[in-house]
C-alpha cells in the first residue's frame, strides 16, 4: 500500500493555527484509559480559560458551562435576545425624553417604528412588542 | 529517573518502520512503537516528574506547555498518518511502562481495530467561514459598530448637535439591522457551502465557532466544520471547496488540512449516540 503517495500535501502553508491543534487533540481523538489517571474536565485552566474555548458544545454544557449562549459575539440567539434588549431599552429612553409630547404621542411614534422593523424582524419580535406597548 | 510512555496515536501496520520519522515527541525523545498482536502504539519516553498526575495537573495548567505538547503531539499523529492509517490519542494519555501500554492495545483490541477499518484512508478537511471586513464595512449610523448605547447625548455631539432622539433610535436600528444582515447572510453561504461539502464527504462533524482570543482570526467564525474524506478525493474536495467561493468577498473561507481523522475517530460504536 502506497500510503505516502496517496496522502495529499498540506493545505496551504504557515504554522498550524493553535486553535485548531487544541480542538482536536484536546476534544477529539481516542479517549481510551492510560495507567496515568487524568481527567482533562479537572484541569482548573481548561475548565476556565481553554475548555470553553475549544471544548464542544455538547460537553460543555454536560459540564454545566454555557456562559456563551449568552455572549452576542458567540451565539445568534444571545444576539437575537441582546436586540431585543437593547430595542426595549431604546424605546424606554426615548418615551423618557419625547415625554413631553405626551402618553398620544409616544404611542404613535412606538406604533411607526415597530412598524419599520417589522419588516426586518421575526413575528415573534413582534408579538412581544405589541405587548410591551400594550402594557406601557 | 523514573520514565513514563506518553501515546500519541494506534497504528495498525507493522512496527519497525523508521522511527525518526515521527518526530520529536512532545519532549524531544524518540518515539517508537509498540506492538500487540496486529496493533502497534506510537509512544515517546516522557519523565515521570513532568507526566505523572501530580504533574500533569500542574503542567495543563500551563499555556506554554499546553501549546508545546499539543503542537508536538499533533507533529507525531501527522507523520504517523502519512505513513499510513493512524487513530489520534486524546492529549496525554500516559503509561507507566510498555506492559500497560500492551494492555491497552489488548482490551481495546476490537474498538481500535474497528475504528482503524473505518478511518483507513480516510483524511479529515477542516473547513471555517467568516465574516469578511468588507461585508461589514456596509454603511452603518454615526455611532459606529459595536459602540455601547450611549444615549442620545452622545448621538447629538456625533453629528452636529441636531439628532433627535428619534433619529439615534433609528440609526441604532439600521446599523443593528446592518450587522444582522451580514451575519445572516455570511451565515447562509456558510450553509450553503456545508451542504455543498457534505455531500462529497463521506461523514461531517460541526465544531464550536472558533474563539477569536485562541484563533486570533479576524471576523466572526460562522461555520467551523471538519469533513471526512478518502484521501484519494482529497484534493479534488479542496478543489471544489476553493470553487465554491471564488469571488466571494461576503466570507472569507479557511481550509486545513488534511488532518488525520481527528473529529471522527472514536466516534463511530464507542460513544452513545
Amino acid at each position: 500500500m502506497t500510503t505516502a503517495a496517496r496522502y495529499p500535501e498540506p493545505y496551504g502553508s504557515g504554522t498550524t493555527n493553535l486553535a485548531d491543534i487544541l480542538e482536536r487533540v484536546l476534544d477529539k481523538g481516542i479517549v481510551i484509559a492510560g495507567d496515568i489517571r487524568i481527567n482533562l474536565l479537572d484541569i482548573e485552566l481548561l475548565t476556565i480559560k481553554l475548555r470553553l474555548l475549544v471544548a464542544s458544545v455538547d460537553k460543555a454544557k454536560e459540564m454545566g458551562i454555557d456562559w456563551w449562549e449568552d455572549d452576542p459575539s458567540l451565539s445568534s440567539g444571545a444576539r437575537k435576545r441582546g436586540l431585543d434588549q437593547e430595542n426595549q431599552r431604546l424605546r424606554r429612553r426615548i418615551a423618557e425624553l419625547e415625554d413631553g409630547h405626551g402618553a398620544a404621542a409616544e404611542v404613535e411614534e412606538g406604533h411607526e417604528d415597530r412598524h419599520e422593523e417589522s419588516r426586518h424582524e421575526e413575528s415573534r419580535h413582534e408579538e412581544s412588542r405589541h405587548e410591551e406597548v400594550e402594557g406601557g | 529517573m523514573t520514565e513514563l510512555l506518553y501515546a500519541y496515536a494506534v497504528t495498525g501496520r507493522e512496527p519497525g518502520t523508521a522511527v525518526a520519522s515521527y518526530g520529536q515527541g512532545v519532549t524531544g525523545a524518540p518515539v517508537f512503537p509498540v506492538a500487540e498482536g496486529e496493533l502497534a502504539a506510537l509512544v515517546s519516553r516522557v519523565p515521570a516528574a513532568g507526566f505523572d498526575e501530580v504533574a500533569l495537573q500542574a503542567q495543563l495548567e500551563d499555556l506554554e506547555w499546553l501549546e508545546r505538547v499539543a503542537r508536538a503531539h499533533h507533529e507525531v499523529v501527522a507523520a504517523a498518518s502519512s505513513a499510513g492509517c493512524a487513530l489520534p490519542l486524546r492529549l496525554a494519555t500516559v503509561y507507566r511502562d510498555e506492559d500497560g501500554v500492551r494492555r491497552m492495545l489488548r482490551t481495546g483490541h476490537d474498538r481500535l481495530r474497528a475504528e482503524l477499518d473505518r478511518l483507513d484512508g480516510r483524511i479529515e478537511w477542516g473547513v471555517k467561514v467568516y465574516t469578511t471586513p468588507a461585508a461589514q464595512a456596509a454603511p452603518v449610523g454615526p455611532a459606529g459598530p459595536g459602540a455601547a448605547p450611549a444615549g442620545p447625548a452622545a448621538a447629538r455631539g456625533g453629528a452636529g448637535g441636531t439628532v433627535s432622539g428619534r433619529d439615534y433610535l433609528r440609526q441604532r436600528l439600521r446599523q443593528r439591522q446592518t450587522q444582522d444582515g451580514v451575519l445572516q447572510q455570511s451565515s447562509d453561504l456558510a450553509d450553503r457551502l456545508d451542504a455543498e461539502l457534505s455531500r462529497l464527504a463521506e461523514d461531517r462533524r460541526v465544531h464550536r465557532p472558533q474563539d477569536p482570543r485562541l484563533s486570533r482570526r479576524d471576523g466572526v467564525n460562522v461555520l467551523n466544520a471538519s469533513y471526512l474524506v478518502p484521501a484519494a478525493d482529497a484534493h479534488a474536495f479542496a478543489e471544489r471547496a476553493r470553487t465554491l467561493v471564488a469571488g466571494e468577498t461576503r466570507v472569507r473561507v479557511e481550509m486545513t488540512g488534511p488532518w488525520a481523522p481527528y473529529s471522527f475517530a472514536g466516534t463511530g460504536a464507542t460513544e452513545a449516540p
